[in-house]
């Protein structure tokens, strides 16, 4: 929604916006195929969330790796040292659910079972957002397909290394997942009109035989292949084997467990559903998502394994919102589930630390507890904790600074940090205004040249009276035209 | 179980724990007084007073000071530790207007038509609203609520002139117990030229062409001006002779006290363009502007200033609107709003964050905004900007005794509030989601 307002009104904001993509982008770190270079922090107070809080610590980083975390560690020879006297290091946060970088629209709602889209496929590493949540301390996010059907579309976990290339931001060897959704959504409660055709499921009995449906299939299909594979193991040869079904792919590695389920789900009784469902067809549940009444069955969740990833305070946007509550995060860790905090929203994910902040207020979380939400919990939430999700030697070097305790609403960004490398930093981007300020006027001053006039009386009425029949050719250019000479040096890519 | 369940004064201990479906307290009139002793009071009125007193009675503050005794018979509340303050006020909210944002039939925001000036929110306010116990949890004790549209989502203007705002108390059996003032503010949602609207129907964004919409723009502003005219034709004419001599008519009867001056108009407007074209308006139509969302005010601080025209800003938690904007723009506005000599007030356009008002304030103060003046944008501020300065916002003798008791700063997440006061009355803040927590807490192992 956030995306839509920010929308462009006129004709020369969407110039500006081919200006702005650049805007923080200016100075990107080195390329991952370059050496990180060798950092060490120094003065900081480190948050571990694995073992405990290091007062005036220091932190060495090597080739995109934790090298050394101590009290005090010599700068070797060449390192860059930032003193960090006042601030506080913790691991990158990680979201656990996002909908960021993803070219277009995030649902393939035509159909009930999309498992045959995927989001790895439509990564949009120009995407703002993606530097909004930096410069908010993510360094990972869960990209997940829409909630409008029971079995959504694949899913992928990204790096937020803003300024490479899209292929670049796959988190290499994370496990893929797939989105499923329960309820409203799925069963398309909240949207569709008169006049537009209703598609199965519209119930909450439906959405489960959709999915037990769809992995009816799923198992057949596995027992042709294996079939197949078997008998071509066994030396038979000219063998046709079975037509390649690309929708239950997705699902038959869910049956082997090479692909985690992230399901959105709302209220206790779907929760259990699909755990009934799961275990009909012997696959896991990976992580239920947003999963607001998890607090009534956290038993259940924790007995299962199944982790939950949450919302800190959000309640009553619909119906099987209504019995959401602030303390559903800290009551399901109370009963041993594992938990993360999550966004589901570009704004929210640039103060996950706030988000998570307030299990402390309701429900009683330790501190540790509470910075668990959005670090260690949410990497073996995606099966990436060996190397992230804390501080610890040799993990990977993902790390957020602050300028105070992170799990207060006056704590502020300073640098997030990538492999080793700064990808955001905040005296950085603040330096940069001015020049990029400049370079945004000089490049609408051409623009206006560019673009012929009734009059021009006032800058004002420039906006407004540009010429109708200009309109649609501008209209189209970020999609159909090349971009004019002018603002292709401005694209990002790491041109600067 | 819960940590809100703390060390209570046996007294108390029946006032608080009554059913979350209370509204407040039954047992508590507003004669009781009551003397809050020990704490640091903050009365927004002056300077902290540490170990300060203050004293309830009939509703209202009594007194306030560091060297005041309690009167006999005052029921006591030990604040040693903690601090007191004038209860949060949400400038802008829609609280008991609507309960489920997905469910029309919780949802009396928006009238039918785009103008409605006689429409009046307290006229709908749902007293036993689910919002009302978790938002006033929070420590807001006092929210206006809006009845409009289009200004406060990213779906099409639904609503230019949505009707009245009201001022009410976050507790009351009814809306007159819970009534600070039902004519506040007139909502008026700036039109807006939108090329790319979001369609509920597909769910999916949906363009417009320019034309179309600066038609339809200019449609509303052009029909607005004659509903002002047309109001103040009307004023003539109700001065000139009785009601035999004109035809009653409600709406522009609510557009009177407009055309006078006398009832503010809170425009909703967030882009500059809009925002310099309703200042506009307002000042050759010689209304009362407030200005609601605001987050583009920076780019027209100087005739806001001007003008002497307040700014109620939609959440700092919001990302910019452009996509070149600097990541923290709007974080980083009311400091810039505050030192360029703006009156400011928070609030969060919302029921279901309400309670993250607190949050929004500390928000800006992380980027740049004096610590003081975010306090004051969501207590004193907001009552002066609104008109009910008189009545709440500071801990002032003869004021409505709106007060919080906190363990802490009100702004940070994690601070709790340990008692409310709400018109002089001892307020649980028990709500929903504790009783669900407590219910839930308490669920035996399943076999």
């Amino acid at each position: 929604m956030n995306r839509s307002r920010a929308q462009i009104v006129f004709i020369l904001a969407s110039l500006t916006a081919v200006v702005a993509v650049q805007t923080p982008g200016a100075n990107p770190p080195a390329a991952p195929d370059e050496p990180a270079p060798v950092i060490l922090i120094q003065n900081a107070t480190i948050l571990t969330v694995s073992h405990g809080t290091i007062e005036h610590g220091s932190l060495l980083l090597k080739d995109g790796k934790i090298a050394e975390v101590g009290s005090s560690i010599k700068a070797p020879k060449d390192a860059q040292v930032i003193d960090a006297a006042g601030q506080f290091v913790m691991p990158g946060i990680i979201d656990c659910h996002s909908h960021i970088a993803i070219d277009g629209n995030v649902n393939e709602g035509s159909i009930a079972v999309s498992s045959i889209a995927n989001i790895a496929d439509v990564i949009n590493s120009d995407d703002i957002e993606i530097y909004r949540d930096l410069a908010g301390g993510v360094t990972i996010a869960n990209v997940l397909h829409g909630s409008a059907n029971p079995i959504g579309g694949q899913t992928t976990v990204i790096k937020l290394r803003w300024g490479q290339p899209a292929s670049k931001l796959p988190f290499q060897g994370a496990m893929p997942g797939i989105k499923f959704a329960l309820g409203e959504n799925p069963k398309h409660s909240n949207f569709g009109a008169r006049g537009t055709a209703a598609r199965y499921p519209a119930t909450r009995m439906g959405v489960e035989e959709t999915i037990r449906g769809a992995f009816v299939e799923a198992r057949d299909y596995k027992s042709e292949w294996d079939a197949y594979n078997k008998r071509v193991a066994g030396g038979e040869k000219n063998l046709i084997p079975p037509r390649r079904d690309l929708r239950l792919d997705p699902l038959v590695e869910v049956l082997e467990g090479k692909r985690y389920v992230h399901s959105h789900c709302y209220r206790e009784d779907e929760i259990l559903m699909l755990l009934r469902v799961a275990k009909e067809f012997g696959f896991k549940v990976r992580t239920f998502q947003h999963v607001l009444e998890g607090y009534k069955v956290a038993d259940e969740l924790a007995a299962g394994g199944v982790g939950a990833s949450t919302f800190s305070d959000w309640w009553a946007f619909k119906v099987e919102a209504y019995d959401a509550i602030p303390y559903n995060a800290a009551l399901m860790v109370q009963r041993g589930v594992l938990v993360s905090v999550n966004s589901d929203d570009a704004e929210e994910a640039t103060h996950l630390n706030q988000e998570a902040a307030k299990s402390i207020k309701y429900g009683g979380l330790s501190h540790d507890q509470a910075l668990k939400l959005i670090t260690i919990n949410p990497a073996i939430q995606l099966g990436i904790d060996k190397r992230v999700g804390s501080i610890d030697t040799g993990k990977d070097a993902d790390l957020v600074m602050y300028n105070r305790d992170p799990l207060s609403a006056y704590a502020v960004v300073q640098k997030t940090l990538i492999d080793g490398r700064v990808y955001f930093d905040r005296q950085r981007d603040i330096a940069q205004r001015p020049e990029l300020e400049k370079e945004k006027k000089a490049l609408l001053e051409k623009e206006k040249k560019a673009v012929p006039e009734k009059k021009s009386d006032s800058s004002k009425k420039t906006e407004e009276k540009i010429p109708e029949e200009k309109k649609p050719q501008e209209e189209k250019k970020p999609q159909e035209a090349p971009k004019p000479p002018s603002l292709v040096s401005s694209s990002f890519g790491g041109a600067q | 179980m819960s940590r809100h369940s703390l060390c209570l004064l046996p007294s108390l201990a029946y006032f608080l724990f009554a059913p979350p479906s209370q509204p407040q307290s039954q047992a508590a009139s507003s004669s009781t007084t009551y003397a809050i002793t020990g704490g640091k009071v903050f009365t927004l009125a002056g300077d902290a007073i540490d170990n300060g007193t203050l004293l309830i009675r009939d509703g209202k503050i009594l007194a306030v000071g560091a060297n005041i005794s309690a009167p006999a018979g005052a029921q006591v509340i030990d604040a040693k530790g903690l601090q007191v303050y004038p209860g949060l006020f949400d400038a802008v909210t829609q609280i008991g207007l609507r309960e489920i944002a997905s469910v029309s039939g919780t949802v009396d925001t928006t009238e039918t038509g785009l103008f409605n000036p006689d429409v009046v929110a307290a006229e709908a306010v749902l007293p036993s609203s689910e919002h009302i116990p978790v938002t006033r949890a929070a420590g807001i004790t006092e929210v206006l609520t809006v009845p409009a549209s289009g200004g406060f989502d990213s779906g099409s203007s639904q609503s230019v002139l949505g009707g009245q705002a009201s001022a009410i108390h976050l507790a009351g059996w009814s809306i007159s117990d819970m009534l600070i003032k039902k004519n506040v503010a007139m909502a008026l949602s700036w039109p807006r030229i939108e090329t790319e609207v979001f369609d509920m129907t597909t769910f999916s964004r949906r363009s417009k062409p320019y034309k179309e919409a600066k038609e339809e723009y200019d449609k509303q502003v052009s029909e607005l001006t004659d509903w002002i005219d047309r109001a103040r034709h009307y004023a003539l004419a109700m001065g000139h002779g009785g009601p035999a001599d004109y035809q009653r008519d409600l709406k522009l009867e609510a557009l009177v006290p407009v055309t006078r001056g006398e009832l503010p108009v809170l425009v909703i407007a967030d882009r500059a363009r809009e925002i310099r074209a309703a200042v506009d308006f307002c000042d050759k139509q010689k209304l009362k502007m407030i200005l609601a969302g605001g987050l583009e005010a920076y780019k027209v601080k100087d005739l806001l200033r001007s003008k002497s025209i307040p700014v109620i800003l939609r959440p700092v938690l919001t990302l910019p609107l452009q996509e070149d904007d600097p990541y923290d723009r709007v974080l980083s506005q009311p400091a810039e709003l505050k030192s360029a000599g703006l009156k400011i007030a928070f609030a969060t356009f919302d029921n279901s964050f309400a309670r993250r008002l607190g949050q929004q304030a500390a928000n800006a103060v992380a980027h740049g905004l004096p610590y003081d003046a975010a306090l004051k944008a969501v207590t004193v501020e907001p009552a002066q900007i609104l008109g009910l300065a008189d009545q709440v916002g500071t801990l002032e003798t003869g004021k409505i005794a709106n007060v919080i008791v906190t363990t802490g700063d009100p702004l940070e997440l994690t601070t709790d509030v340990r008692y409310l006061f709400i018109k002089g009355r001892l307020t649980s803040t028990d709500n929903k989601h504790k009783a669900l927590y407590e219910k839930y807490a308490n669920r035996p192992k399943p076999q």
